[in-house]
């Protein structure tokens, strides 16, 4: 009998968490990504990671508490139970992460520095300078690398994911394996696995220029949802209040520079023109602090956004006329702000040519996060209240302790589990943590959280599953050569349409591409309203019909990435198309999903899971039940406005 | 000006809008294909940088000479300097193309700008390299912290913040090859069973002192040093300190290859003494 094998598709956090969880496991692992795993798109993460904390706890917070914030945050759209889980989890991954020899931030005692964040009024993030995703990253990378050099690792870089290989059997669909292509090379075949994990990120550039790496296209997602995979909340998608605009992409400016003491404004009066430093503080509205006294500068991110878009684009009180707010940290000691922000303040230094120690910076909001993504199952675990209770009161004592296997049990095969059978779904490319916004610094969380306690289940499946019975080793070739024709009749497809030169712009991939980009990003991003989502139906049936007579300037069968990226568009299209219909049919507003047109929350109608499936080239949609039976759902104010403010907690300890 | 002008990191030269900007790019259709040169004419748009503009090129691969040709290859990822791919060589120096931003290249019309591929690593295909040979020195000097696995064993050891930041700075390398490409003594070398004795270069010598001094790291110390003490190690370096030059992460290289050099002394003279 064959050795079991495992593939796991992506090799970010996730992708790496799983690797290595896996292996630990004593399975053999297959880790594909289309760039060497340390360059994937984690490392973008700047902030932090949360988990609570000792200091935190002392002042009354929880795991139950940043269970409960995680909730709200997500405006009462995610499955409760996983989130339980993925919050009780926190603090053991940071200790994880710690014997990695991540360089957390230290204090003056040789303790892990803390900071404030987003939808916590407690210091419970976790940090590495202001590139913690890169320290993470680079952590389990190099964990990676020492169970490859053992051999229980095996690493294909540069290979594309094409299609998964699923089996009909007595059982129901199961995955046994999938089909990529040396991107070099351009060989395409198909391996076989006992279990796959796709860990493969967002779909950023469905929106054109995002906050994400050029990587992030969703194709590997949005593959395997042609092929039959559920996919969940696909209008969840997060705009970041704070990104510097650029010809290329749109970089993040890190929650962080808000969570150390980064303040929004606008000048008061329309077309101040005065240097931002010769505006007196009268004349500056820190329009975010006087509308939310409580949190100020760090309400979720989908609030944070919707403020500064209505400011520029509602108020006309941008800066110089321009869509654009002034973050500043000037009032900060540059020493201070090196030490805790250098990385993300040098991005801006580099970027724009101002150094934002002394100059106010100049954002707007950007794409930045799907919390939608490949739906996926979980079993409950053993905390089961009679009835839901209401919203956790912020210090008190938490109903549970954190333990072990109270939100999911450990081990189950189906936790992250898509609905194929042995096809599994970690980080950001599945819907399940983050509801309808995600909280800052919950990322990284919630990536290695599946990596470690999904894996779990990974590995039982493969020993006590279907494939214990029948493993991929064993059997016939026919289904993976289906897939493996199927996609080569794709390459050929768009090798014969090449011509050298460039195509016209109708039928020209990167100008489709770029169409896509301006219309989801016009269409379906901070505002959105039944009259402009049916336009952007029609837009998208017609950049479908010009992508199939789409030609390449490349035929070339080494190393050709016209092709990778023609192919992609088609995968994206189809995504965008999943997107742009959930934010038509889920109509209410709830965390990222805003309908000027149904500006209110409505949980008797959709406090539900938007379930897209995709069959014979068409996209469903319905609308399912979620498992709400923790935390009765309330109003997601954050103290707005004549709300009573939420009580600031007693003052928070830094020990810088 | 403005008073805050004085602010501005460096006086960046004022570009003309609308301007055509040329770049001379060195291409090769693969391993064994003839080298050849071609130039693009492109207009960059406001606060472009050599990624959007080869993004412009693949859209209309168009050379100066109206001749039609395919799209340029080049890695690339994050966009923001942190991810290493998009290394090459521009106007004859390493950095990434993404942080080279065209108003200060090429202000004014006509100016050009000259893109190659990496001297140092195999070519896959115009800007694109191969860099396998890097990751595999990571394998080689054991750049890992040994854990005993994943399970709850609480924190790891505590540290100064201090050797926090101080480990946090070497932890910052992503990579990309500039040491590499800049140093006399690093040398292209296509066959891996040659890597082992050819020079390791600057960022893996970091690597190596970055988990020597972690408490737990410092467990393969020993291991590491054996490696850096042969063939292809420290003894290589030609001390040209070239590498510190060009790290875009401002890594103290020479510092690190100097700390690993007395460590290997200590290390080799303990070892004699032991027999």
């Amino acid at each position: 009998m064959a050795q079991h094998r495992v593939i796991v598709v992506g090799g970010g956090l996730a992708g790496l968490a799983a690797s290595a969880r896996i292996a630990e496991a004593g399975l053999a692992v297959d880790l594909f990504s289309v760039v060497p795993v340390k360059r994937s798109h984690s490392v973008c993460a700047q902030g932090g990671i949360n988990a609570c904390n000792e200091v935190a706890r002392q002042q009354g917070y929880s795991e139950y508490e940043h269970f409960d914030e995680t909730i709200y945050g997500g405006d009462f759209l995610a499955d409760q139970h996983p989130v339980l889980e993925m919050a009780n989890w926190a603090p053991r991954i940071i200790d994880l992460l710690d014997r990695m020899g991540v360089p957390f931030n230290r204090t003056s005692e040789g303790y892990r520095d803390l900071r404030l964040f987003g939808g916590s009024l407690f210091k419970r993030t976790h940090f590495s300078g202001a590139t913690t995703g890169q320290q993470l990253i680079y952590a389990l990378d190099e964990q990676v690398r020492r169970y490859e050099s053992e051999g229980q690792v095996t690493k294909y870089e540069f290979w594309e994911f094409l299609w998964p290989v699923i089996e009909d059997t007595a059982q129901g669909q199961r995955c046994v394996g999938i089909v990529a292509q040396d991107m070099r090379t351009m060989q395409i075949r198909a391996f076989r696995a006992d279990a796959v994990v796709m860990a493969t990120g967002g779909c950023g550039l469905v929106f054109g220029k995002s906050t994400n790496s050029i990587i992030c296209t969703g194709a590997a997602a949005a593959r395997c949802f042609r092929a039959g995979v559920w996919y969940g909340n696909p209008e969840m998608i997060q705009v970041h209040p704070t990104a510097i605009p650029g010809a290329d992409k749109l970089r993040l400016m890190s929650e962080s520079a808000r969570g150390e003491g980064g303040r929004v404004w606008v000048p008061r009066k329309k077309g101040d023109s005065r240097p931002p430093r010769d505006i007196p503080e009268a004349d500056r509205y820190y329009f975010l602090e006087e509308r939310y006294p409580a949190y100020g500068n760090i309400v979720p991110r989908d609030i944070a956004t919707r403020e500064i878009f209505s400011i520029c684009v509602n108020d006309g009180l941008g800066v110089a006329g321009e869509n654009q707010v002034y973050l500043d940290l000037t009032h900060k000691d540059p020493e201070y702000l090196t030490r805790k922000l250098g990385g993300i303040l040098e991005i801006y230094e580099k970027f724009v040519g101002v150094d934002p120690r002394h100059e106010p910076m100049k954002i707007f909001p950007a794409v930045h996060y799907s919390m939608g993504g490949l739906w996926t199952s979980f079993t409950k675990g053993s905390y089961n209240p009679d009835a839901a209770r209401a919203k956790h009161k912020s210090g008190t004592r938490p109903p549970i302790l954190a333990e072990v296997g109270q939100g999911m049990q450990l081990g189950a095969l189906n936790n992250a589990q898509t609905n194929i059978t042995g096809l599994y779904a970690f980080g950001e490319v599945n819907f399940a943590y983050h509801g309808a916004n995600r909280l800052g610094a919950n990322a990284l969380l919630s990536c290695i959280f599946d990596g470690l306690f999904c894996g779990v289940s990974v590995a039982n499946y493969v020993r006590d599953g279907a494939p214990a019975k029948t493993p991929a080793g064993d059997l016939s070739s026919a289904g993976y050569d289906r897939v493996v024709a199927q996609e080569q009749q794709k390459v050929k497809r768009w090798v014969d349409s090449a011509s050298a030169g460039a195509a016209e712009p109708r039928t020209n991939p990167y100008i489709i591409g770029k169409e896509l980009g301006d219309e989801m990003t016009a269409a379906c991003t901070v505002v959105r309203h039944q009259t402009r989502l049916t336009q952007c139906a029609g837009k998208l049936a017609e950049l479908r019909e010009r992508q199939d007579a789409a030609t390449l300037a490349d035929g070339a069968s080494w190393s050709n990435q016209a092709l990778g990226y023609a192919r992609a568009l088609s995968d994206m299209l189809v995504l965008a198309e999943a997107i742009a219909r959930g934010a038509t049919e889920r109509k209410e507003s709830r965390g990222a999903h805003y309908r000027t047109d149904f500006p209110d929350r409505d949980d008797a109608n959709f406090m539900k899971t938007t379930l897209a499936k995709h069959q014979g080239g068409t996209t469903s949609l319905e609308f399912v039940p979620i498992d709400a039976s923790l935390i009765l759902p309330t109003a997601r104010t954050y103290g707005k406005k004549d709300d009573k403010p939420a009580a600031k907690p007693a003052m928070a300890a830094s020990a810088s | 000006m403005s008073a805050t002008a004085s602010h501005t990191t460096h006086a960046r030269p004022q570009a003309k809008p609308g301007r055509t900007v040329r770049f001379r790019i060195k291409r090769c259709d693969g391993p064994g294909k003839p080298v050849r040169w071609e130039t693009f004419a492109v207009k960059p748009e406001a606060g472009a940088n050599i990624i959007s503009c080869l993004q412009q090129i693949a859209a209309s691969p168009v050379t100066v000479d109206g001749q039609k040709t395919t799209p340029v290859a080049w890695d690339s990822g994050c966009l923001e300097e942190v991810c290493g791919a998009c290394t090459m060589v521009i106007n004859g120096k390493v950095r990434q193309s993404c942080s080279c931003l065209i108003d200060e290249y090429a202000p004014n019309e006509g100016d050009e700008i000259t893109l190659e591929p990496m001297s140092k690593f195999p070519v896959v295909r115009d800007l694109w390299v191969d860099r396998a040979r890097l990751f595999d020195a990571l394998k080689r000097v054991k750049a890992w912290v040994p854990i005993d696995g994943t399970y709850s064993l609480g924190a790891g050891p505590r540290e100064s913040a201090e050797q926090s930041e101080s480990r946090y700075v070497m932890s910052t390398c992503m990579s990309c090859g500039c040491c590499l490409e800049a140093c006399p003594q690093y040398q292209v070398e296509e066959s891996p069973e040659k890597w082992p004795t050819s020079f390791i270069g600057a960022h893996a010598m970091n690597q190596a002192r970055l988990f020597n001094e972690h408490a737990t790291g410092a467990v393969l110390k020993g291991a590491r040093l054996d490696t850096l003490m042969g063939e292809g190690g420290v003894n290589d370096c030609g001390n040209a300190q070239n590498c510190v030059q060009v790290c875009p992460k401002h890594i103290p290289l020479t510092e690190s290859i100097a700390t690993i050099g007395r460590s290997v002394t200590i290390h080799a003279i303990a070892k004699w003494f032991r027999g």
